[in-house]
């Protein structure tokens, strides 16, 4: 059943850190976070880590396990061999605070920039009507937990922290796409979607939707639809004719919604 | 000393789930300069973890349904100890708070008519909680949280506030530490409303995250606020019992709602054998009324797996003690034989992931093995039931840090509900009494940031001194062995000796490294609001003579009529927890009809 689990943890600070070894013994059925916990508990009080929920529903705990990114909560150590050593490091995207802790504000940076959703008014009823089969895949998009696994792993900005100024990201991608299939939403953000969150810097290669805890088909359901829409806004010959009769930036102005509460 | 960071607002909301969002989006709506501090990043707080919905007669399924059964569902679950005007605005304004959520873009799931879909739960008389699957909680954080951004609220995450400071007898702000950089930081306010949630990490078997310490409950308790009902803690009757790692993590209610049954060992559905006398003539007495109930809630009863939480929770500790439990110590949840997996799948799409990824179970071929997990207190800050506040000028409380609209025992789905209408309330009326005293705006003297820096370091001072951690998980034993589910005044009297000496040791916790994101730190400055709530919640739970709601007493099993018209208070005096009886507050008639 239980067994000494060998451990390598990234310990450090933004001034540069190392991989320290660790032996922690664990039990059936744990996970990383658990043999953190443990290491916290009765060897290094002041190891910093995320944690909240502990149940795969929070999306705090995401770091680099042997180099994947993944929940600690969700990753449990029967799928390491016995012997394996298991290594820890923090998310690579982000600056590093402390140990497996990294700066992630540039993600709430980012969501204030999304116009906020703009529902038609109330019909006279005072009820909202909608059927399960529209709102099934805006109900996909808002299962995100917000552990920013995909932004940490989308090359754009894993390896360009230019990019950063000019690229949402994959989480952010979701959520203008479950605002532009909202049945409700009266905005039209595909203008937003290109020029602002950068969607066009996005070449589908995926590795948002493999990393996903909730199983959300960010690339095939949110990405790529989103790149064909604002497409087609783009090149639609309607809109191409009203560019040539108005001036290009009142048209800008009058499609882009403002970010706001009204 | 250095001079440290200092912020004003009008109103400081302490705590980001759904009542701490829902208060400073009304405090917002009220022309208040509003400020947000949470203990983890926005978005993460334990709401997120809530599953099976919000209740709200919104009638959408049931056209019988209104505020008035709610409120009666909602009296008799809390044994009838609830604040009766809690329960009546609970149920009365639940609708609108739920529809609210939609014009801010959450996306529930809907009926054939789509309209907004409910689903049924323990103790409601029909069919009541809007529901987004079994991630509700998540549905609502995020979309407050988004209405928060879009409004542009200031939220200074992962901060947490380890002192209220008054000034001539009213609130005048909070003082607390960045847990990223260990620096303090004074938050100046003329209104702060508590919204900090539980007091589950006293306990070793839970479903609460690691910030319910207690935090908001010993900050009132310190500025002089008082906490009522303490004695009742909610034991959920489903959390996971296997493996040990993940043991307290929750099984939705949601899972009995939709259909499934709890049995024993010998496979018997033993909740038939549990029904007291208080529900007996609105419970099914056979399995064929019950399994009949789902489809025709007029001409059936209810099943008895949808007991209130506390029965359900005793009668598992009861089958559990006679030898009918399952092979880790829990009883069978079956909804495996009893649905469609691909019912199963579409109604709990978080529970089939969460047993199959920690477990190795799949629920919609196999039954899960649950058992009890502390969950929830109903006990907290008493507040005036209008506006939210305590008797302390300027401290507000709302959400599960408040205490009176749950009584003994709160209703499964009347928990995101309450979020809903008291954070509204409470932000609403912290803003209009900073209005109303424009003229008075409160400071933080040196000397209180000097006390409170010094409080705060302490730990760094001492070496080779006790470990948090440890300490920690002897405060756990000791709430989990001797004021868990089932109590007695010989077990009570042991924990409070118990708690004493825990005072004593977090005299002397060391803690190492630096100031810098260290939890070892911060664990041992919550451990101090820990023990503060364990002894309250000794201290009541040992006075209340009878059994009721979240509490049971093996030397006082009888429900008894005399305790039903009191309510117990807890008052700090000096560093003593003191007892009061006060008197029920009294319904007025028109609603007292409501039960004969």
């Amino acid at each position: 059943m239980g067994y000494d689990l060998k451990m390598k943890v990234w310990r450090g600070d933004a001034t540069g850190g190392d991989l320290v070894d660790y032996t922690v013994p664990v039990e059936e059925g744990e996970v990383v976070l658990d043999a953190l916990h443990r290491i916290q508990a009765t060897q290094s009080g002041d190891l910093a880590v995320r944690w909240n929920c502990k149940a795969g529903k929070c999306g705090s705990c995401s770091t680099e396990i042997n180099g994947k990114p993944r929940l600690a909560c969700m990753t449990r150590l029967s799928t390491f061999e016995e012997g394996e050593t298991v290594t820890v490091t923090p998310l690579r995207t982000f600056p590093v605070v402390r140990d497996l802790v990294t700066d992630v504000s540039y993600n709430y940076k980012v969501a204030e920039t999304v116009p906020a959703f703009a529902p038609e008014p109330r019909p006279a009823d005072g009820q909202y009507r909608m059927q399960q089969v529209d709102v099934e895949r805006g109900q996909e998009f808002r299962k995100c937990i917000e552990c920013f696994l995909c932004q940490n792993v989308c090359h754009v900005i894993r390896d360009h922290e230019e990019n950063k100024q000019s690229f949402s990201g994959p989480r952010f991608f979701l959520r203008y796409a479950e605002l532009e299939m909202h049945p409700l939403d009266t905005n039209d953000r595909r203008a937003l979607a290109r020029e602002q969150a950068g969607i066009g810097m996005c070449n589908i290669t995926k590795c948002c939707t493999e990393v996903c805890p909730e199983g959300i088909h960010i690339t095939d359901n949110a990405i790529i639809p989103m790149k064909e829409r604002v497409v087609d806004r783009s090149f639609d010959p309607v809109t191409w004719l009203g560019r040539k009769i108005f001036r290009r930036d009142q048209l800008e102005e009058a499609q882009v919604p403002q970010t706001g509460a009204e | 000393m250095a001079e440290i960071e200092r912020h004003s607002f009008d109103v400081l909301v302490v705590g980001a789930g759904g009542a701490g969002l829902r208060a400073a989006i009304a405090a917002h709506d009220a022309g208040a300069k509003v400020g947000i501090v949470c203990k983890s990043l926005l978005g993460k707080a334990h709401t997120v973890m809530a599953e099976g919905g919000i209740a709200a007669a919104m009638a959408n399924v049931w056209a019988e349904d209104n505020w008035q059964v709610h409120f009666r569902d909602t009296m008799r679950g809390g044994k009838m100890l609830n604040h009766w005007r809690m329960a009546q605005l609970h149920a009365q304004e639940a609708p609108d708070r739920v529809r609210e959520l939609e014009e801010w873009g959450a996306l529930f799931d809907r009926t054939p008519d789509g309209l907004i879909s409910q689903r049924d739960f323990g103790g409601h008389r029909y069919a009541r909680l809007a529901h987004v699957g079994d991630r509700t909680g998540l549905e609502l954080i995020r979309t407050l949280q988004q209405r928060a951004v879009a409004l542009g609220i200031e939220v200074f995450m992962e901060c947490t506030i380890t002192k209220l400071v008054k000034s001539d007898g009213r609130i005048a702000g909070a003082f607390g530490y960045w847990r990223e950089s260990g620096r303090f930081v004074a938050f100046e306010a003329p209104s702060v409303v508590l919204a900090t949630g539980g007091i589950g990490k006293s306990y070793k078997v839970t479903s609460n995250s690691w910030e319910y310490t207690g935090d908001g409950h010993a900050l009132a308790l310190e500025a002089g606020a008082s906490l009522v009902n303490m004695e009742f803690v909610q034991f959920h009757p489903t959390g996971m019992v296997w493996p040990p790692s993940v043991k307290g993590i929750l099984v939705t209610e949601s899972v009995r709602g939709d259909g499934g049954v709890l049995r024993n060992s010998e496979g018997r559905r033993f909740m038939f054998d549990y029904i007291p006398e208080f529900f007996k003539a609105e419970t099914a007495d056979s399995e064929e009324e019950a399994d009949r109930w789902y489809e025709d809630k007029t001409n059936n009863r209810r099943p008895p797996e949808l007991l209130p939480r506390d029965e359900v929770a005793r009668a598992i500790n009861s089958e559990v003690k006679a030898g009918r439990g399952s092979p880790h110590g829990g009883v069978f949840l079956d909804i495996a034989s009893r649905r469609t997996p691909e019912y199963i799948r579409r109604r709990l799409p978080s529970m089939y992931h969460q047993f199959k990824e920690l477990a190795d179970v799949d629920i919609t071929a196999e039954p899960m093995e649950v058992g009890p997990t502390c969950h929830y207190v109903m006990g907290g800050v008493a507040v005036d039931p209008d506006t939210g506040e305590s008797v302390v000028p300027g401290l507000y409380a709302a959400g599960e840090v408040a205490g009176g609209m749950h009584g003994a025992n709160r209703l499964g789905g009347n928990s995101l509900s309450d979020l809903l209408v008291f954070g509204r309330r409470t932000g609403l009326n912290a803003a209009y009494a900073v209005v109303r005293r424009r003229a008075e705006r409160p400071t933080i003297s040196d000397e209180e940031i000097r006390a409170a820096s010094e409080h705060a370091l302490a730990p760094f001072s001492i070496e080779g001194g006790e470990n948090p951690y440890t300490v920690q998980h002897d405060l756990q034993e000791v709430m989990h062995n001797l004021v868990g589910i089932i109590r007695t005044a010989e077990e009570m009297e042991q924990a409070l000796t118990d708690l004493a000496a825990l005072r004593e040791r977090i005299t002397r916790l060391s803690v190492e490294g630096h100031r810098q994101y260290n939890p070892g730190w911060h664990l041992a400055l919550d451990l101090h609001n820990m023990l503060r709530v364990s002894e309250c919640i000794a201290r009541a739970a040992l006075e209340r003579t009878e059994s009721r709601g979240g509490h049971t007493r093996d030397d006082y099993p009888a429900t008894d009529d005399s305790w039903g018209k009191l309510n117990l208070h807890c008052r700090l005096d000096g560093e003593a927890v003191g007892i009061t009886r006060e008197p029920l507050p009294q319904m007025p008639d028109d609603l007292r009809e409501l039960f004969n």
